[in-house]
């Protein structure tokens, strides 16, 4: 049995802590214990999980009984897609080191749950111009606290 | 973006711990760390400490000591701490959280920021996690920002608006004017915010969505032109132009669509263009038709549409990609109810889906197929199912065997097909069976009397085969002992009849009486047709006695219970022996069908023991309680039909004689009653009958006929302690069919070694002739002032 190790959480719902413990170990055991092959949808209560295997990595996705799936599975490949384009063929090891700006880039593309931008470009061009307001230590250091 | 060293140095520290002690060890130095710098002066090492923090957080580590530093670098004019600061709200509080509030203001004054990514933060911050306080606070900063901004906070404000109206649904009226205005811009970033929205408004409120149904025309044409356009390189995704906009708003169509021919017909062109140009080679192709497919299904569209649509299912369920096949299956259980002619055209594709490798696969096809079953295929159908149960995945079993049952129910060809279906469905799967199948089958036996013969033959030779699966245990046993004596005959029509002597039978019985396998409520059922056999054979009988008498002395109190009052059915009431043990009469099912089926599972339920314990759930001293809890007595004994013959029954039977008489009930409750009993009625030709002798208290019966429907009971009440006994009262529930006074008492004190007698008259009126009684009594009385309430 595989060991799952969490890289990235995201909630659009307010859920207390516990909760969520349980639902990512439950996700974790239902989504590794997948023959390879499988269909890429399952139902957890009532929830569809629409889940992909890239490299050592699975993303998933808890989705809403009106949500379409197939659009579903797009989307996790859009977010793939985009992370690649910003770290140039990235690996697991890149969103580890990098987990913050892994976050920054999806919520880029994904808002309340939704999707924001469907344009690659528009979503790689505004990370890179929010990178550059990044400051130097010089710039941060002369700027007041508070 | 250079990366933050001190962070990805503490990660590697964190990887580097080979055990998760070392782990644990590392993370608690790090975090103290933390917390000191925290505490300390600006050192221009914040955000890397925060990133840090949440890092920790993320692999599951407490981090709530953060949330006031989310707080404080929200509120710094320096970018990156903001950026980190909001990341940190967004993980580490929530609506739930104090700390939260807190950053309301700070949200508030960078919604008005100069630089579009700080206004973007705050924006983002907002739809994850704002509360309800939260967003009607800042609506009205976020229609602004709708109406005059440019797309990239435009497309924001939109998806924050959505949030703030999904968390406060009044608020959807503040965004309608600005929400229909996003719907020409050019931007698709900015329309998809916009068609989102105003699903979202169409949804929480029906009169808005009235007023949305007039964008159908500009939504018809935004889709025409994605579906038409030339290749667009910054939207196109596998020759598909903008397939999330293209969903969203197939998704807006069904919703305005629905209930309305008039939208339904402004849409039917597009729809139909869609449906026929959108290649579908690839995943995303298949994701648009399959949103077209579900709004063409769920709007007033032309059958020619909806032919269309059901077309486009059928080719899914032939994909080779499971994934299709399975998207497939959910709709067409959507509209199985509506569409059942169309659905039933790809039976064949379907039931093959149940032999899909899958476990998602299967289980969609287990539901459509269970849907589609019908008169006219119900043998296919089955062979199909029976199939699938016997080597389906354990996660399905229950649902298949309940669906088989109900199936069988509704469609069973003939009564033999019906009882073979369900002994095939015990043998294969016996375990995950509800508990009332049972007693249903048994039910469905006694009523087809016609194939006893067949019947039992089928079970006993299960039986002989495998004693493993409980419930089909438990049915052969029922059976054998109903009607071991057609096993005996030598002859059946239907099937090739055993040779079998009494000895067969009986030791058959009690291999299921002596193994481990058997369950209690099992055991329970071989003793009884052990017993029952008695009156159907004519050489064992003293075998029989010696078993029963061997069980009497049993370590399992249920079956100690049983055996000892068929003892006494040996020892003291043997004449009356062959009449309670008499077969079964035909069961009537009522028309709330299933409690039957519940209240004589109930009747099941109360009866097996939880290991050990043998009191059932009856209320003891009932001295304080009234008519509430005694009619609660009664438990699950309702007046028809009888509870059949299982556990704690050796009989119920009704016997009219004449008309003019009333119905004869016998019945003896082996239930344990230690604080409750109950008592068979008998013609006036037994006069009286001693139905409750502990503790040396005694109650005796006797009946006498008082008109066609009514009858007088005398309860007699005697004491053979030493002590006397103070307080005594009686107290009886009946059925609700039957009429009950009860008379005064002639006193309430017995006092001791029988100087007298309390006798209390009880008038039974039957109005309706309901076949049989049941009655439970509790006496309560004190014995030296300690409460015996019994």
């Amino acid at each position: 049995i595989r060991q799952g190790k969490l890289r990235l959480q995201k909630w659009f719902t307010p859920v207390p802590d516990r909760e969520k413990k349980k639902v990512i170990r439950d996700m974790m055991t239902l989504v590794l214990s997948r023959p390879p092959r499988s269909c890429n949808f399952l139902q957890w209560k009532d929830l569809k999980i629409v889940y992909k295997r890239y490299a050592s990595l699975y993303f998933c996705a808890g989705l809403e009984d009106q949500d379409n799936e197939l659009l579903a599975l797009e989307v996790l490949h859009r977010y793939v897609e985009l992370l690649d384009k910003y770290f140039g063929n990235v690996c697991e090891l890149d969103i580890i080191f990098n987990f913050e700006k892994a976050y920054f880039i999806l919520d880029e593309f994904l808002m309340g749950g939704e999707v924001l931008e469907t344009s690659k470009l528009a979503v790689g061009g505004a990370i890179e111009e929010a990178d550059m307001l990044q400051e130097t230590l010089e710039d941060y250091m002369s700027k007041p606290a508070y | 973006m250079s990366p933050s060293v001190p962070l990805q140095e503490m990660i590697r520290a964190i990887r580097s711990a080979r055990t998760q002690c070392e782990e644990r060890g590392v993370i608690q130095r790090e975090c103290a760390a933390i917390r000191a710098q925290f505490r300390q002066v600006d050192n221009g090492a914040r955000s890397h400490n925060l990133a840090k923090l949440l890092y920790v957080h993320m692999l599951g580590y407490p981090a709530h000591f953060g949330q006031m530093e989310c707080v404080r670098m929200i509120a710094s004019p320096r970018y990156s701490e903001k950026r980190v600061g909001y990341l940190g709200a967004m993980m580490l509080l929530d609506e739930k959280q104090d700390a939260s509030l807190l950053i309301t203001n700070s949200i508030k004054n960078d919604l008005s920021h100069s630089n579009q990514y700080i206004q973007s933060l705050a924006l983002c911050t907002l739809a994850c996690m704002g509360s309800a306080e939260m967003c009607r606070d800042l609506a009205p900063e976020i229609d602004r920002l709708l109406r005059a901004s440019n797309s990239y906070i435009k497309k924001k404000a939109a998806l924050c608006a959505v949030h703030i109206v999904r968390k406060v649904q009044d608020l959807g009226e503040l965004f309608v004017p600005a929400a229909r205005s996003l719907l020409t811009e050019k931007n698709h970033g900015v329309l998809h915010g916009a068609v989102v929205l105003i699903t979202e408004l169409c949804e929480n409120n029906p009169e808005t969505l009235e007023r949305f149904r007039k964008t159908v025309p500009d939504l018809v044409q935004i889709m025409k032109s994605l579906v038409i356009s030339g290749y667009s390189p910054e939207h196109d995704v596998a020759g598909i132009s903008d397939p999330f906009l293209q969903v969203r708003i197939l998704r807006l169509l069904r919703i305005l669509g629905r209930n309305n021919e008039a939208a339904s017909e402004a849409m039917n062109d597009l729809l139909a263009q869609v449906a026929t140009n959108t290649d579908s080679t690839k995943t995303v192709g298949n994701a648009v038709l399959y949103e077209t497919v579900l709004t063409v299904l769920d709007i007033k569209s032309e059958s020619g549409l909806r032919v269309l649509a059901v077309n486009i299912l059928g080719r899914f369920l032939l994909n080779n990609d499971r994934n299709i096949r399975y998207i497939a299956m959910t709709s067409l259980q959507k509209i199985v109810g509506t569409d059942h002619i169309a659905v039933q055209r790809h039976r064949g594709t379907i039931v093959d889906c149940l032999k899909d490798q899958d476990a998602s696969v299967k289980r969609r096809a287990l539901e459509l197929s269970l849907a589609l079953v019908s008169a006219s295929n119900i043998r296919s159908m089955m062979k199909e199912l029976l199939l699938f149960l016997s080597s389906c995945p354990l996660e399905l079993r229950a649902q298949a065997a309940s669906g088989i049952f109900n199936a069988a129910e509704r469609y069973a060809p003939s009564q033999r097909w019906h009882i073979d279906t369900i002994l095939h469905v015990l043998t294969t799967a016996g375990g995950d069976v509800r508990d009332e199948t049972v007693p249903n089958l048994i039910q469905l036996i006694t009523n087809t009397s016609e194939l006893h013969c067949y019947t039992v033959h089928k079970l006993y030779r299960a039986l002989l085969t495998d004693i493993s699966q409980q419930s089909l245990v438990q049915v052969a046993c029922w059976c054998i002992g109903e009607y071991g004596d057609l096993l005996l005959r030598g002859e059946c029509q239907e099937t090739e009849p055993v040779q079998v002597t009494e000895d067969n039978i009986l030791d058959a019985l009690e291999v299921v009486l002596q193994s481990h396998m058997s369950s209690p409520a099992t055991r329970g059922f071989a003793l009884t047709a052990t017993m029952k056999l008695s009156t159907r054979i004519t050489d064992n009988v003293d075998r029989i006695r010696s078993i029963v008498s061997i069980y009497g002395s049993c370590i399992d109190v249920e079956l100690q219970q049983r055996a000892v009052e068929y003892n006494a059915l040996f020892k003291k009431y043997d004449h009356m022996r062959a009449a309670v043990l008499e077969r079964m009469p035909v069961i009537e099912k009522n028309s709330p069908g299933h409690t039957n089926g519940e209240s004589a599972g109930e009747a099941l339920k109360e009866v097996q023991p939880a290991q050990g314990s043998t009191a059932p759930s009856l209320p003891s001293n009932t001295a304080s309680t009234a008519g509430g809890d005694l009619l609660d007595l009664l438990g699950g004994f309702e007046p028809t039909p009888p509870a059949p013959a299982p556990q704690g029954l050796t009989s119920t039977h009704t016997h009219t004689h004449t008309h003019t008489q009333i119905s004869m009930i016998k019945c003896i409750f082996l239930q344990c009653c230690f604080f409750c009993f109950c008592f068979c009625f008998f013609f006036s030709t037994v006069p009286t009958l001693t139905v409750y002798d502990k503790g040396g208290v005694t109650l005796t019966l006797s009946c006498e006929k008082q008109s066609n429907s009514g009858l007088i009971v005398t309860l007699t009440a005697s004491n053979s302690t030493d002590s006397d006994i103070s307080g005594f009262t009686l107290q009886a529930a009946v059925p609700k069919s039957v009429q009950l006074h009860m008379k005064a008492p002639s006193g309430d004190f017995l006092p001791a070694r029988g100087a007298a007698k309390v006798t209390q008259m009880v008038v039974l009126n039957n109005p309706n002739k309901v076949g049989y009684h049941v009655w439970r009594c509790c006496c309560c009385f004190f014995i030296n002032n300690i409460n015996k309430g019994n």
